[in-house]
């Protein structure tokens, strides 16, 4: 098993020609971010509804995964009953998890659909906040239709509160718009990363397709032919279509500006552009050639270059093909087969509903405190714009020790508000009780683009080097919700620019993290 | 000759489980093997092989030539 916590870092070019492009088009967009379509930039990955129809609203606003605000809130799972698949991509090396939905590095273990009920059932029940059931690999769904659709049929009948959710290549998708409705699975993921054939022949060697395998700009066109036309099918029936897309710097990055506006006119409320991830001892074609994965502000540049057009999806953490959890947490370990046989399920359904009644009084409290703070952010200097790191846990405030974080949120802060951004994956900066310098660097790092952290608690030492490296640790806002202090510290930070205490200055560019996320053993 | 599984190559992703046209590969502790007595390299179905068509690494699923080729009866 891969359980590599190296971190890669690939050579920094003086602004590649690709960034310049994709900064001239946020320039020309003008619109996009948090400045004039406002109420778009927070919906669908945002605090409310915004510009979403009601009845999408609905139906979202409990999904971690499409709802950035609720991903604080509630949690998912993934099953592994899917082995299979029928297409190759460059990103995979299929002795590991499936690249697409699942981070690699880590063999899932497989299930059948009767082990993956008892899962969802022991999962449920131990986790109240486990809203919904996804099957996400490590192959492709469809192309084990028979496992993917038993475990729905199970888990239906089961647990008919927890709402079910299929990841896809799209290359059967058309074959299956039928079952899928009759199971009355809730949304479907599909991933594109190319409408034209001539980049697809670049990130597909081959498909599996009519009992051959084809490869070359052949097989890329019938992947994108059934893509799209499967994302159609779904949509004309009512059924939520994100979309994934994996970025590949100097491959498909240009081009998915063209992919965003392709999905949402076939009616994707959602896209989500993830980094690829590459690192050499993956063993995929793409980390073995030395294909990069893009910075953490590349990435953002495009998804800010889409966001004019449709909601993007920020929060994705490319989870494992059986991730628990919380999205950012990983309790997969506490739910091995084994343990899993042997647990009492007493799935209690009234106790899971009570108990999310209470996330939503939370969560009310939560979005009314960050309106009452906004409303004093008004007339507030309209150009200057910072990210922030958060230490979370959940729940939507500022809950973690900086040494026991396992990623950071980031938002950014502008006259507008608070918007989430990303989050950033890093090594645990506290093993064993003592900070090791190493790790620190790599914290460093990962959000060398935020002007301040905010945290529960921190120690001296790492404090002291934060500030060095020019980020202010910040602690005072311990235990209260994020976008509240993040909007009350940006005030502050407003103040002491104009009254000439602090200068403001852009901050650099920084990694992102690759490599496997494990649960670490406690 | 038939088809045969490089056990230490397969990735027991069973791809190739559900293509083969004759129910020949089954999973056995957890690598998947062909029945060479039901295998006809997909002589009568397919132009080609199916379980190396689908089978994510290459030269995992090859020809065993310790049988002698499958002769279609009829
Ligand atoms: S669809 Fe997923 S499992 Fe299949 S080759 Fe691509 S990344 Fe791998
Ligand atoms: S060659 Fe054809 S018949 Fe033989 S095992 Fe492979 S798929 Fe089955
Ligand atoms: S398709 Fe290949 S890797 Fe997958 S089970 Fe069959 S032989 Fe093994």
């Amino acid at each position: 098993m891969d359980d590599s916590r190296s971190f890669d870092t690939y050579e920094a070019e003086p602004a590649s020609p690709q960034l310049d492009d994709i900064m001239q088009k946020i320039a020309e967009h003008k619109g996009c971010g948090t400045s004039g379509g406002s109420g778009k930039a927070s919906c669908g990955s945002g605090a409310g509804s915004g510009d979403m129809p009601q009845e999408i609203w609905d139906k979202v606003k409990n999904h971690p995964c499409y709802s950035e605000e609720a991903h604080h809130h509630y949690a998912r799972m993934h099953v592994a009953v899917a082995p299979a698949c029928n297409i190759q991509c460059n990103y995979c090396n299929r002795k590991y998890d499936c690249a697409n939905e699942s981070r690699p590095g880590v063999v899932s273990e497989k299930l059948s659909p009767e082990q993956a009920a008892k899962k969802v059932l022991a999962v449920a029940s131990a986790i109240p906040q486990m809203t919904v059931l996804g099957i996400a690999g490590p192959g492709d769904p469809l192309a084990n239709p028979g496992k993917t659709f038993k475990t729905f049929e199970l888990i239906s009948e089961a647990a008919p509160d927890i709402k079910l959710c299929l990841s896809t290549n799209g290359l059967a998708l058309p074959d299956h718009v039928e079952t899928i409705k009759k199971f009355n699975v809730d949304h479907v993921t599909i991933t594109i990363n190319m409408t034209d054939p001539d980049i697809g022949a670049e990130i597909y060697p081959w498909v599996f397709w009519k009992h051959k395998r084809v490869t070359g700009k052949e097989a890329a066109k019938i992947l994108t032919d059934r893509q799209l036309q499967g994302l159609e099918m779904l949509t004309a029936n009512g059924i939520l279509c994100k979309v994934n897309s994996v970025m590949i710097p100097g491959v498909n990055d240009d081009h998915l500006v063209t992919v965003n506006r392709e999905v949402k006119s076939r009616g994707a409320f959602l896209h989500n552009i993830m980094p690829l991830i590459s690192s050499p001892e993956h063993g995929t074609v793409f980390g073995l050639n030395g294909q990069r994965g893009p910075s953490a502000q590349e990435l953002k540049a495009l998804q800010d270059s889409c966001e004019g057009e449709m909601n993007m999806m920020r929060h994705c953490r490319q989870c494992r093909a059986d991730a628990v959890g919380l999205l950012g947490e990983d309790r997969s370990a506490e739910f091995t087969t084994d343990k899993i046989m042997e647990m009492e399920v007493n799935y209690d359904l009234s106790a899971r509903q009570a108990y999310q009644e209470k996330v939503e009084e939370e969560r009310q409290a939560k979005v009314a405190a960050r309106n009452a703070e906004l409303e004093t952010l008004a007339g507030a200097n309209a150009d200057i714009k910072i990210l922030v790191a958060v230490a979370t846990k959940g729940s939507g405030r500022i809950n973690e020790h900086f040494g026991h974080a396992t990623e950071f949120q980031v938002y950014e802060l502008s006259s507008s508000g608070a918007k989430f951004v990303g989050h950033r994956r890093v090594d645990l900066y506290c093993q064993g009780g003592y900070g090791e310098d190493d790790a620190l660097e790599t914290v460093i790092r990962a959000i060398n683009d935020c002007h301040a952290v905010f945290v529960a608690k921190i120690g001296h030492c790492p404090k002291d080097d934060l500030i060095k490296a020019g980020i202010d640790p910040v602690d005072q806002y311990a235990y209260e919700f994020i976008e509240q202090s993040a909007i009350s510290y940006f005030k502050d930070y407003l103040a002491r620019v104009s009254s000439g205490e602090i200068a403001h200055v852009a901050r650099g560019d920084a990694d992102i993290r690759q490599g496997a996320f494990v649960a670490v053993d406690a | 000759m038939t088809y045969k599984i490089v056990a230490s190559q397969c990735t027991s992703c069973s791809a190739c489980e559900a293509e083969c046209p004759n129910v020949a590969i089954s999973e056995k502790n957890g690598t998947f093997v062909i029945n060479p007595k039901k295998c006809t390299e997909c002589i009568g179905y397919f132009d080609v092989p199916q379980c190396v068509a689908v089978c994510p690494v290459d030269n995992t699923c090859v020809i065993d030539n310790s049988y002698p080729r499958y002769q279609p009866s009829a």
